[in-house]
């Protein structure tokens, strides 16, 4: 498969070939799979834990998603957007008291021990729920898990909890780790937190700080005549224009995770033998939204929000900012998302003259320098896009007459800052949507959160409507029914403004055009590329 | 002889005191920093409170800042650097996995930028005003005020991308299993481009104060007595003009030393070396006070040693100052 691609030369090949590129997913580059060859991509981060049941992050997921595997992986076309990884089957009781996995048959871990059910009820009890960073609110209510046979685990939970929530957190949260291993001593400690054991397609070889991480191949792996590459070498490439040069020099056959900046990607898409490719991240949308400090009296103010709403030109963002590698926003949940997303929700358009007029309506007229009040605004400093967008922001709110004054810090000074100091008024912030609103999206609206909580609720909204909203879709088991509640969710957020949604965005990568299989599932870059294989 | 070991014994006792002031500075402006390395830790994670204050507690940061600087003082009296928060690992060994690549970058650099410098600098104050003087300090003051990271851009575009004749960075080749000799060539391929890099910025320092020093020398009467000696123009420049234009260059060199640490911490980002100086940005963005403080005491017993040497050897080199030391 060929992955939607932007290179020039597909672009002059003309219509006809990008239709039939999308509608026959075997267009294009498909070559058939060759075995054997070094994979060497870049990574610009150094994750100091590689566990992915104890650090459900994209970071770790990026290199250890090919050593330990999950209970199931997110698919384009399976059934619930769902491949079977670890687990055959899934299925939930009416009551939302269990849910049962049907394991693999025949699964080993890398140091030749049998994968069994004992392996998920240890990992699911004992650091899903009390140590992973998103499990620990997935899986709050999870009592047990029997283990009838070596292939069949029940999780039995002690308050009705819906199958939609743990199904969609299964690609992100569900990563098994070995029991004979773990059980041993404290899990935080433990050696396999940095060298990994799983089950996957990869083992972990050598890690050179500051240079690289050697994963090689796992012959005895499950999946027939899997994986096709014999090693894969992620080289560590900390500086921002490193990954480009690294590509053209072909040092690097393939920079993920947007490594090659933006701006770069039209000179780089002209390069012969290296390909754009914009799909496989449909599962990591990023949402470009402004928070807002409630405690302010002029925010807590729907008009005065609503203004600003009106005031950023949406479509301008995602063309200079985003340079049209985004979509703008409606709501909390990103149109991209199959399940939930509704557009049917209050909408802000473009407006300066309706924003101006809202603000004179709120009492907040301008004063003889212009301006109708100033306040601080802190743009998260962990992407280019959002240090942009605050300055995009600045000039947008100088045309209401709001004097936005910058405060740049780095991340570690705007995390404190934001969600433990809250001295902010508006904060540009990218949080993640992960496929199910209850994982980490209604906790940025919900009330009665502690301070300190990193992108979550801090900006002291409370809305008691839209808490109970909350609360009753976190115990509804009906699928369409709890569907229905988050699109009521979305409605009620786009009306009241708790923060302002204004783009959705995910990564690009580039390769090199031999290498095959590219962006095959919606979380390509963090699956398992047991499939994944060079040409040529 | 003598003379020496009572400069050391003397400066030994002073750069003691000179590093517990460097350790309470660090650790009171990198605490002074918002947000510790749980804030920087959670950018990539998320996280509940729970969590949060877990991690807090099993990174010793629940406690107060007098408690965990004391604490770090007393392990140092033990010569104990402390372990990482963000590696997971004893300090000592991350700092000497990487100190070895860093001194590598700056004793080539050095060794270029005072070597080819000096050399150019004695060429051009040979003859002080002439067209090769004029060309050479405007080659060499251009060169000063072009920023590193983007010499070493343009480098990696032209020798990496374009021609491919060097590698694009690293210190060796990744994962290539090389030894012995084959491994010593690898490297010095991977340290051309960076130590050209940094060194060239340095070069006109040097080349510069070769060349003003000698300009003054040559109006010296001990000149205009040399030549009416009838010494041979060659041995002129070398033995007289330019040896007594060395001395300052000497101090500069300890002086530099300090910098070119500084210098090296773009360079080695740009040339993805994993070297001390891109460990110290890191340890700064995760919060990693022990980390950062280890990486500060190691650089600045570095720079102490070197100014050390310096002053020993500026002891040799001019019997004036050794006599001055010895009589205060």
């Amino acid at each position: 498969m060929s992955g939607f691609t932007i290179s020039r030369r597909k672009m002059l090949a003309g219509s006809a070939i990008l239709l039939a590129s999308t509608a026959m997913p075997n267009f294009g580059w498909a070559q058939t799979p060759k075995k054997g060859g070094r994979l060497v991509l870049a990574a610009d981060s150094e994750p100091r834990n590689l566990n992915p049941a104890i650090v459900a992050s994209n970071g770790v997921f990026f290199i250890s998603s090919k050593i330990v595997e999950t209970l199931a992986e997110a698919s384009f076309d399976g059934k619930d957007g769902l491949a079977p990884r670890l687990a055959l089957g899934w299925e939930g009781a009416a009551d939302g008291l269990s849910a049962t996995f049907k394991l693999r048959d025949g699964v080993r871990w890398h140091d030749g021990k049998p994968f069994t059910s004992a392996d998920v009820a240890f990992s699911a009890l004992q650091i899903w729920k009390p140590l992973q960073n998103l499990g620990r609110t997935v899986f709050k209510d999870l009592a047990s898990v029997e283990t009838p046979d070596d292939l069949t685990a029940v999780f039995r939970f002690a308050k009705p909890t819906p199958f939609q929530l743990i199904r969609n957190a299964l690609p992100a949260l569900s990563s098994v780790v070995p029991k004979h291993i773990y059980e041993v001593g404290k899990i935080e400690d433990n050696p396999a937190n940095t060298a990994p054991i799983g089950t996957g397609p990869f083992k972990f070889g050598e890690y050179k700080a500051g240079q690289y991480y050697r994963l090689t191949k796992n012959t005895d792996y499950w999946g027939k005549d899997e994986p096709y590459l014999d090693e894969i070498i992620y080289q560590v490439l900390p500086d921002r224009t490193s990954a480009a040069s690294a590509l053209e020099a072909e040092e690097i056959q393939l920079a993920a995770f947007s490594a090659v900046p933006l701006a770069d990607l039209d000179r780089i898409s002209r390069v012969p033998g290296l390909k754009v490719i914009t799909k496989g991240y449909e599962g990591l949308t990023y949402q470009l939204v402004v928070e807002i400090n409630h405690r302010r009296k002029e925010l807590a103010d729907l008009k005065v929000r609503r203004a600003i709403a009106h005031a950023i030109d949406k479509d301008f963002v995602v063309k200079t900012v985003f340079l049209g590698y985004a979509a703008t926003a409606t709501g909390p949940v990103p149109k991209n998302d199959p399940q939930f997303y509704t557009a049917d929700v209050p909408t802000y358009a473009f407006d300066v003259a309706k924003a101006n007029a809202l603000l004179d309506e709120a009492g907040y007229k301008k004063g003889a320098d212009g301006n109708r009040f100033s306040l601080r605004l802190l743009p998260a400093p962990y992407f280019n896009e959002t240090k942009q967008f605050g300055d995009y922001l600045r000039q947008a709110l100088a045309a209401i007459g709001i004097d936005a004054q910058l405060v740049n810090n780095d991340s570690a000074a705007h995390i404190k800052a934001v969600y433990t100091d809250h001295a902010f008024d508006l904060a540009v912030g990218p949080p993640v949507f992960r496929g199910d609103p209850a994982i980490s999206t209604t906790i940025l609206v919900q009330s009665g959160i502690p301070d300190g909580v990193p992108f979550s609720n801090q900006g002291g909204y409370k809305n008691d409507a839209l808490d109970a909203l909350i609360a009753k879709a976190s115990e509804t088991l009906d699928t369409s029914a709890r569907t229905d509640l988050y699109k009521e969710f979305q409605k009620e957020v786009a009306a009241d403004l708790p923060l302002i949604n204004v783009a959705e965005w995910s990564f690009i990568s580039v390769a090199r055009d031999t290498v095959g299989n590219i962006a095959n599932n919606p979380r390509w870059a963090v699956s398992n590329w047991a499939d994944t294989y060079l040409a040529g | 002889m003598i003379r020496a070991l009572m400069l050391l014994r003397r400066r030994v006792v002073g750069s003691v005191f000179v590093l517990l002031i460097v350790v309470i500075g660090t650790f009171v402006l990198l605490e002074a920093a918002p947000g510790d390395a749980v804030d920087a830790y959670i950018v990539s994670t998320g996280g509940d409170a729970g969590m949060i204050e877990l991690l807090r507690h099993r990174w010793g940061l629940d406690q107060s800042e007098l408690t965990r600087l004391a604490n770090y003082l007393w392990a140092l009296l033990h010569l104990d650097l402390g372990q990482s928060v963000t590696f997971a690992r004893p300090i000592r060994d991350v700092i000497l996995e990487r100190l070895p690549n860093t001194l590598l970058l700056m004793v080539s650099a050095t060794a270029l930028s005072f070597g080819l410098g000096s050399a150019l600098g004695i060429y051009a104050g040979a003859r002080p005003g002439s067209a090769r003087d004029r060309f050479l300090s405007i080659g060499s003051l251009a060169l000063y005020a072009v920023p590193g990271f983007w010499l070493g851009l343009v480098l990696i575009v032209i020798f990496a991308v374009d021609l491919r004749w060097l590698p694009i960075g690293g210190i060796e080749t990744l994962a290539s299993d090389k030894t012995g000799v084959d491994r010593a060539a690898d490297i010095a391929t991977h340290l051309i481009l960076p130590v050209a890099a940094l060194g060239f910025i340095y070069l006109a320092l040097y080349l510069r104060m070769m060349r003003a020093g000698m300009a003054e020398a040559w109006r010296q009467d001990f000149v205009l007595a040399a030549r009416a000696r009838g010494l041979s123009r060659r041995r002129l420049v070398l033995a007289h003009v330019a040896r007594n234009a060395l001395l300052p260059l000497i101090t500069m060199l300890g002086l530099q030393s300090a910098q070119m640490l500084g210098g090296s911490v773009v360079i080695e980002s740009v040339f993805s070396v994993p070297g001390l100086g891109r460990l110290a940005q890191e340890a700064v963005a995760s919060r990693d006070t022990p980390l950062l403080l280890g990486i500060i005491l190691t650089s600045a017993v570095l720079v102490v040693v070197i100014n050390l040497l310096v002053d020993i050897a500026y002891a040799f080199l001019d019997p004036r100052v050794g006599a001055g030391e010895a009589g205060a």
